[in-house]
């Protein structure tokens, strides 16, 4: 008898380790994660088989040889993801991550190219500038959605065009900015640089330290605060928000501003980077493209299931491979497939909730049944004890 | 060997997580009426979409006359002769009667509609069973009863022998109610077998020949309606006795609370007011009934007086304060509790814990949070006190996640977190839609010890029996005027019938306006 409480009790915390939302949204980007691999693994096969093997240790471990780099393109992205996913959190899709990225650049640029600030503070104010920049470009779709219910999707991805029009406009329209000769902008006055943290031939620089220490921070207003608790509960049921008399409008605009806010912070992050070359920068080249890391910072909230904590680690992993796709191209693979691996990731990601059930029923079959097998002879072995009674 | 013209043997229907049909075991004996009874989430509905095609059973199998069938979908289901009203009507809106009886089996020539073949018989249909409609009428524009007369006789339409009818009086009137149930005996007499799918004990007596009763997904027995009482039936039903009488003493009205003057709301669908000119007063110490059919102007009425909509003109006074445009924060402030219609629209956030959704009305409490941020020791402990005074039961106590609760103690959630918030007002809007009789009878005792410690409580209900049990005054609403005002110690349920069903009104509105 005694043995059979002592496995109950087992298989209680088990069960309880399996159906916990963690391990759930974990298992299912691990599962979305190798199955990406495995299908870019595949298509390498299909391309170019004699270097497939090569090619494929470089996408998974050639980051690992790169690690600065990893952490400076994982810098932009996260702020993006955070962003992306902190709106999805109040069920606001906000599509314009991108907008709000180039709007950031472009406020943090004009401060660094046009303010002179003493060296000591002229970065930290550029910083904050690309802030408000995106948080202007969160505010406006979020004014939109709370008083005329426009959906932000559209005005977002509005928003991201015309974003990135102004700034490449204004840009070409300053001499102080813009260098003709090589249709990209001058490098930034040493002064309003992040500091570099110092890792050789990278461009790694405090910024992703920024970064993860505003991501903890989200977590926290996330889960601590009740300004946390009325956004999720927005997210989750808008009705019963309503009924419990939370003020829908305000939330709406406020999350938009802070996730317009984190956009540009990304842009910002982006573009105050030191170049690995001394006394160059990292430049901006208006071409009329719309950000692809406002874009792929909705790959990284979905991977990191909108979890703060969770898109920190996703977009540590998706610069990694992409670092280790560029690698790819020492064996002859266009660098093009690290961006097929990392769509079929997300793709599968977004079926997490199948593969969960699909984890979870495997679990069960496989240690479940044993379980359930011992209960039910232990049962049988009761009615035999009550019979003989 | 007795003849049955549908078994159901043994069967066992799996869910993720639940077996909704346990080894259940069914037999309908032709021409007669056999109920389905139990509880909400018993499995009666898995088990009838078994019958009807809808869900594939793990194990076990169904028998017409004998013989082994396979039913995979509903057509399988309707070419053995098997038809189903469903709870919910399965009607084409813009369609006309005729239109939706005869969608899926339409008469035709070459392609061509048949109309008038239709019509003839469906008129001789609608003849011999007494089922009036009027074929030319749209969806739209008809009654939910006539809507339900309809239902059947698409079933009468395409010949079947086996009629099933889920909760089919739930929205309904009294009088319609009688007219069903003639209904269903006359199928019965002609030779159709009806399973009827309920769990109001009170038409089983009255019309069903046998009664299978389920309980969690298991068959607890097949019992003689003639043999067996009410009181057994609810026995079986959910596992221990229940008195079906509230008790509550005299109620001693005290001041007004709250005083609705005049007041008008527009509808959201059509362009004119669902709510017209309501005046009343619920005073303090009394329970204030609201009786009406689903869909006379109750939604709007409650979400005008709880600040989820605005209303258009008119006022309401709480506690001798204008309420008409204050915020629904103001208003909990001032003492206004809300159980909600729909406790999974508007009164729970599924996905969070219990002990996240109890703190729901009351989270911006300086008790609850500290500059912001939530003091989670005092929201535990002030969870684990409503849990245990409320006996609210669910898995992991505070931590579990409320979408996986039962209905019922979900909605006790909500009960215990209106009641236990300081309030002088309770609204509750249907507090006891799709609960079983266990949690019905809580309920009610919660409403009635809230009115014995002296608050005012305004319910809207559509259950007659509960409109007559637990109210001290009825007033009546019929599309979205007051016609009436009743006392449930004069009244009977048939008067309060006619009244809902507009048959009946009083002038008591411009006396009301005059005082």
């Amino acid at each position: 008898m005694q043995d059979k409480i002592n496995l109950n009790k087992n298989k209680f915390s088990f069960k309880k380790i399996i159906y916990s939302g963690g391990f759930a949204s974990f298992s299912s980007a691990l599962m979305a994660i190798i199955l990406g691999l495995i299908f870019g693994f595949i298509v390498m096969l299909i391309a170019k088989p004699e270097s497939a093997g090569a090619g494929f240790k470089f996408i998974t471990l050639g980051g690992f040889k790169r690690i600065g780099d990893v952490f400076y393109f994982a810098t932009p992205i996260l702020m993006t993801g955070l962003s992306v996913g902190f709106a999805f959190n109040m069920g606001l899709f906000n599509i314009g991550a991108s907008g709000q990225y180039t709007m950031g650049m472009f406020f943090a640029m004009y401060v660094g190219f046009m303010w002179d600030l003493p060296p000591s503070i002229h970065w930290i104010v550029a910083i904050l500038a690309g802030m408000l920049g995106g948080m202007l470009w969160g505010f406006i779709p979020g004014i939109f959605k709370a008083f005329l219910n426009v959906n932000e999707v559209i005005t977002s991805i509005m928003f991201n065009y015309i974003g990135m029009y102004i700034v490449d406009m204004a840009i070409q329209g300053s001499s102080t900015m813009y260098k003709f000769e090589q249709t990209r902008t001058n490098y930034l006055p040493a002064s309003v640089q992040i500091p570099s943290l110092g890792i050789p031939n990278s461009n790694v620089n405090w910024g992703i330290i920024l970064a993860i220490a505003i991501g903890i921070v989200l977590y926290i207003v996330l889960q601590k605060t009740i300004f946390g608790y009325e956004l999720k509960a927005t997210g989750f049921n808008k009705f019963a928000s309503e009924y419990a008399g939370m003020k829908g409008k305000k939330n709406i605009i406020l999350t938009m501003i802070i996730a317009g806010g984190l956009s540009g912070l990304g842009g910002a992050f982006a573009i105050l980077a030191p170049s690995a070359i001394a006394g160059s920068s990292m430049t901006y080249e208006p071409i009329n493209i719309i950000a692809p890391n406002g874009f792929n910072g909705i790959a990284v909230a979905l991977l990191g299931n909108s979890h703060p904590i969770g898109t920190i680690f996703s977009s540590i992993f998706i610069s990694h491979i992409q670092r280790g796709g560029t690698l790819a191209s020492l064996v002859g693979y266009k660098p093009e497939i690290i961006d097929v691996v990392i769509a079929v990731i997300i793709y599968f990601s977004a079926f997490a909730a199948v593969m969960n059930e699909t984890l979870v029923n495997f679990f069960k079959n496989h240690i479940g049944k044993k379980h359930d097998k011992e209960t039910a002879n232990n049962e049988v072995s009761d009615n035999e004890i009550k019979e003989a009674e | 060997m007795e003849n049955y013209i549908i078994e159901m043997i043994n069967i066992t229907k799996e869910f993720p997580g639940i077996v909704a049909n346990d080894n259940i075991t069914l037999r309908l004996k032709k021409g007669e009426i056999h109920a389905l009874l139990g509880e909400n989430g018993a499995g009666k509905s898995t088990l009838m979409s078994v019958l009807f095609g809808l869900y594939q059973p793990e194990k076990g199998e169904i028998r017409k006359n004998g013989q082994v069938v396979q039913i995979n979908n509903p057509n399988d289901a309707n070419a053995l002769g098997i038809g189903m009203v469903h709870q919910h009507f399965q009607l084409v809106e813009i369609f006309t009667v005729l239109e939706n009886i005869i969608l899926g089996v339409e008469p035709n020539k070459a392609g061509f509609l048949k109309k008038n073949e239709a019509r003839e018989k469906v008129m001789a249909l609608s003849e011999k069973y007494g089922l009036r409609v009027d074929p030319d009428a749209l969806i739209e524009d008809i009654t939910v009863g006539m809507q339900q007369r309809v239902e059947i006789l698409k079933m009468l339409y395409r010949e079947n022998e086996i009629l099933i009818f889920d909760e089919p009086t739930a929205v309904l009137t009294p009088q319609e109610i009688k007219e069903l149930l003639e209904i269903m005996r006359g199928f019965a007499k002609e030779g159709k077998s009806i399973l009827f799918i309920t769990h109001k004990l009170n038409e089983i007596m009255a019309v069903a020949d046998r009664c299978t009763v389920l309980r969690k997904g298991k068959c607890i027995g097949t019992v003689d309606v003639k043999d067996t009482t009410k009181e057994e039936l609810s026995r079986m039903m959910v596992g221990r006795d229940i008195s079906f009488k509230v008790e509550k003493k005299e109620s001693k009205p005290g001041d007004v609370v709250l005083s609705v003057r005049n007041l008008s709301v527009p509808s959201k669908i059509q362009k004119k007011d669902a709510v017209k000119n309501i005046s009343f007063d619920v005073r303090a110490g009394e329970i204030l009934c609201l009786a009406g059919i689903d869909g006379n102007g109750q939604t709007e009425f409650v979400n005008a007086l709880t600040g989820l909509e605005k209303a258009s003109s008119g006022s309401i006074i709480l506690k001798g304060k204008d309420i008409t445009k204050a915020s629904v924060r103001e208003r909990s402030i001032l003492g206004m509790s809300h159980i909600p219609e729909d406790r999974h629209k508007h009164g729970l956030v599924l996905d969070y814990k219990l002990e996240e959704n109890l703190v729901l009305q009351r989270y911006w409490q300086p008790k609850f949070h500290k500059n912001g941020f939530i003091k989670f020791k005092a929201v535990r402990e002030y969870a684990e006190g409503l849990i245990e005074k409320y006996d609210i039961r669910s898995g992991q106590g505070p931590e579990t996640i409320t979408r996986s609760m039962s209905g019922g103690n979900q909605q006790k959630a909500i009960v215990a977190r209106e009641i236990d918030k300081n309030h002088d007002l309770l609204v509750a809007v249907q507090p006891t839609r799709g609960l079983d009789v266990g949690a019905i009878e809580y309920v009610h005792k919660q409403l009635v010890a809230s009115r014995d410690a002296g608050k005012a409580v305004f319910l809207v209900s559509l259950e007659l029996d509960e409109v007559m049990n637990v109210s001290d005054r009825i007033v009546v609403i019929y599309e979205g005027e007051i016609v009436g005002e009743l006392d449930p110690k004069t009244t009977n349920v048939q008067e309060l019938g006619l009244y809902m069903s507009g048959a009946k009104r009083d002038v008591i509105k411009e006396i009301e306006d005059a005082g």
